[in-house]
């Protein structure tokens, strides 16, 4: 189930039904955006965004309304080439995130990712709480054959930062990932050790391109919108990596995050392999969103 | 949060209104209007949503308004006694083997729901009650997920059984139950690894567990932020495994956690416990009622009720 090949099948079934533009053929169009977690805000905006269209330009069949509908989503959620600009400069990417989205996995998916691109990589094991973190942590640092700072459970994760910054510096690594601690946006103490970390970052290596990259995982519905908003408090968010994409659910609160706080999607977790994060493709994503 | 402002809403709507008698057809249908994008905006499940509104009005429209109430709040009332129906009004404990017979549990669930973390917390709590636990690291693939459950065994100070990672899953909670009935365990709980409830191999993974030895519970956790797949999950691990409970974890999160609703309508299953934090004695008992508020984000409203 790792590709998405039964994508194109779904899209057509959605407006098939539909002989003209009336009441009925909009509220399938909200069910199966909300029914993909887009939300009821977003979803109400997008369709209100059709319908204006739909008057504008005469529109009669519904066919054509669908297409207008993709386009305007898949424009919505296109990535910049400059957002992978990091992977080619010498970059600073702290991985941040609540519990138990992928942060870790994505860190090393993402390690394993460079090096193949023949970067020199460093991880640095902030999360000094979980039990097995650093563990874990290092366990992908030697899947993807890359060195690792730190990880004794109970350390300062602020210091364990501030060696790996400098250790970064000193041996002329081309990226440093920092996997962090999961942590949930509502604690206030663990959103300002956050903030720390971030800063510590900005001052020790000024020069370096900075990523803030929050994990999300697909399955999370409303709260994933308040989550980037609280994370985006603390140190500002370069990009989104959607995990668990490899299963039924959507990711469409991604739509409402990029609508609302223009935060690009920019990989997304199919699996637990270390080959198994791709780089966010709009189309793929946005025709997922309409399979029913 | 849209939470609060329902009860704001609903006060609109219902602000230019006099009557006091019966609610009408209008009435009724404009005020579960708000209550429906509220239940969306909480999560819970498209198809549920529907259902249950259907259901309250059907059973709302030419109801008389109680005394004291008015129209907003009768139908508020309705809402959350409908909401009760279907989360059940009771709480639930884990059914355990009476006497000296070894229970066995068996934790599942899709990757970082909470598992292992939650499989420390039930040991404490049997701990409590005078039972003697054994954990089982049924999870081989998870990096570190061994070591995870074994340091987490240690803060409870319960033994964890583990064979290491080239044994399968239902060989090593065969050797587990042996090793408990040898060392006096009363409690077996198993730690599975995450899986997807699309994942045909390791759906199947779960069931030869099952096949080679008596799982009495097994409970599925599952993450309060869920959105609208939640009921997939839920199925999808109930038919395939068979599910007796649910664990609903991360609930110190700030999510209204619908995903309670949806599970609890599309499997019937009891909810027995929220976890609430990341420490070892972070697991609550759950309470319907104080869940159907959360959701709705009546809280206020309900208690007006309590007293009408
Ligand atoms: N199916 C699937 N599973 C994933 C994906 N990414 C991560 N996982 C799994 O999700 C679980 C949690 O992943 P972690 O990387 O430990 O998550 P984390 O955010 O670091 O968790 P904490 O540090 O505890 O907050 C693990 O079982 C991973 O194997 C993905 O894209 N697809
Ligand atoms: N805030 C909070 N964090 C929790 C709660 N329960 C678990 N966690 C955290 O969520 C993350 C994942 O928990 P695990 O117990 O490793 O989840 P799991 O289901 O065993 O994960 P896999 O084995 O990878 O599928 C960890 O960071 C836990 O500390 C909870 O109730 N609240
Ligand atoms: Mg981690
Ligand atoms: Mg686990």
């Amino acid at each position: 189930t790792k590709t998405r090949d039964n994508i194109v099948r779904g899209i057509d079934s959605v407006f098939s039904g539909f002989s003209a533009i009336d009441d009925d053929f909009y509220e399938e169009l909200e069910e199966i955006l909300i029914m993909g977690d887009i939300g009821v805000n977003a979803t109400t905006a997008i369709v209100e965004r059709l319908k204006q269209q739909v008057k504008e330009k005469h529109i009669k069949e519904p066919s054509e309304c669908k297409q207008l509908l993709i386009e305007s989503i898949k424009e919505q959620m296109q990535v910049d080439e400059t957002a992978y600009d990091f992977e080619k400069e010498q970059s600073v990417i702290m991985v941040i995130g609540v519990n138990g989205v992928g942060k870790t996995t994505s860190v090393g998916k993402l390690a394993g990712k460079l090096k193949d691109e023949g970067r020199k990589v460093l991880i640095a094991a902030a999360d000094t709480f979980r039990a097995a973190a650093g563990d874990q942590l290092a366990e992908w640092a030697s899947r993807a054959d890359v060195p690792m700072i730190g990880g004794k459970e109970g350390a300062d994760p602020a210091s364990v930062v501030f060696d790996a910054v400098n250790a970064a510096k000193a041996r002329g690594v081309d990226v440093l990932l920092v996997d962090t601690a999961g942590r949930l946006h509502n604690k206030k103490n663990l959103m300002e050790e956050l903030r720390k970390m971030n800063r510590i970052i900005d001052k020790e290596f000024p020069n370096a391109h900075r990523e803030n990259l929050i994990v999300l995982d697909g399955t999370t519905g409303q709260n994933a919108l308040v989550q980037a908003r609280e994370f985006g408090e603390v140190a500002d968010l370069t990009g989104i990596i959607l995990t668990k994409m490899d299963g039924t659910a959507k990711g469409g609160i991604a739509v409402a995050i990029q609508s609302e706080l223009k935060v690009p999607v920019k990989y997304i977790g199919v699996g637990e392999s270390i080959e198994d994060l791709q780089k966010f493709n709009s189309d793929e994503f946005v025709n997922a969103l309409f399979d029913v | 949060m849209a939470f609060e402002s329902l009860t704001d809403k609903l006060q609109n709507v219902f602000k230019n209104l006099r009557s006091k008698g019966r609610l009408t057809e209008e009435d009724v249908k404009s005020a579960l209007k708000e209550v429906k994008m509220a239940l969306l905006e909480a999560d819970v499940n498209f198809k549920v949503v529907k259902q249950f509104v259907k259901a309250v009005e059907e059973r709302a429209i030419g109801q008389d308004v109680m005394n004291g109430l008015n129209p907003g709040q009768m139908v508020i009332k309705i809402v959350n006694e409908e909401m009760v129906n279907l989360m059940g009004s009771e709480t639930t404990e884990i059914a355990m083997q009476p006497g000296k017979a070894i229970t066995v549990i068996m934790m599942a669930g899709l990757q970082g729901a909470g598992k292992t973390t939650a499989t420390a917390k039930i040991a404490g709590k049997l701990k409590l009650k005078g039972k003697k636990p054994l954990l089982v690291a049924c999870d081989i693939y998870r990096p570190a997920a061994i070591e995870q459950l074994q340091i987490n065994g240690k803060k409870q100070e319960v033994d964890v059984f583990s064979m290491g990672t080239d044994h399968k899953p239902a060989e090593i909670a065969k050797k587990a139950i042996a090793y408990a009935e040898k060392n006096g365990h009363n409690v077996v709980i198993l730690d599975t690894a995450g899986r997807l409830h699309v994942d045909e191999d390791m759906m199947a993974e779960l069931q030869e567990i099952k096949e080679t030895v008596t799982v009495h519970q097994t409970l599925l956790v599952v993450d309060a932020m869920t959105g609208q797949d939640a009921v997939n999950v839920a199925k999808e691990f109930d038919e395939k495994v068979g599910v007796d409970g649910v664990i609903l974890s991360k609930m110190d999160g700030d999510t209204r956690g619908g995903a309670a609703l949806s599970i609890k309508a599309v499997t019937g299953k009891p909810i027995l416990f929220v976890s609430m934090g990341e420490k070892l004695s972070d697991l609550e008992q759950f309470y319907p009622d104080r869940m159907a508020s959360r959701i709705l984000g009546m809280g206020d409203v309900l208690s007006l009720i309590d007293k009408a």
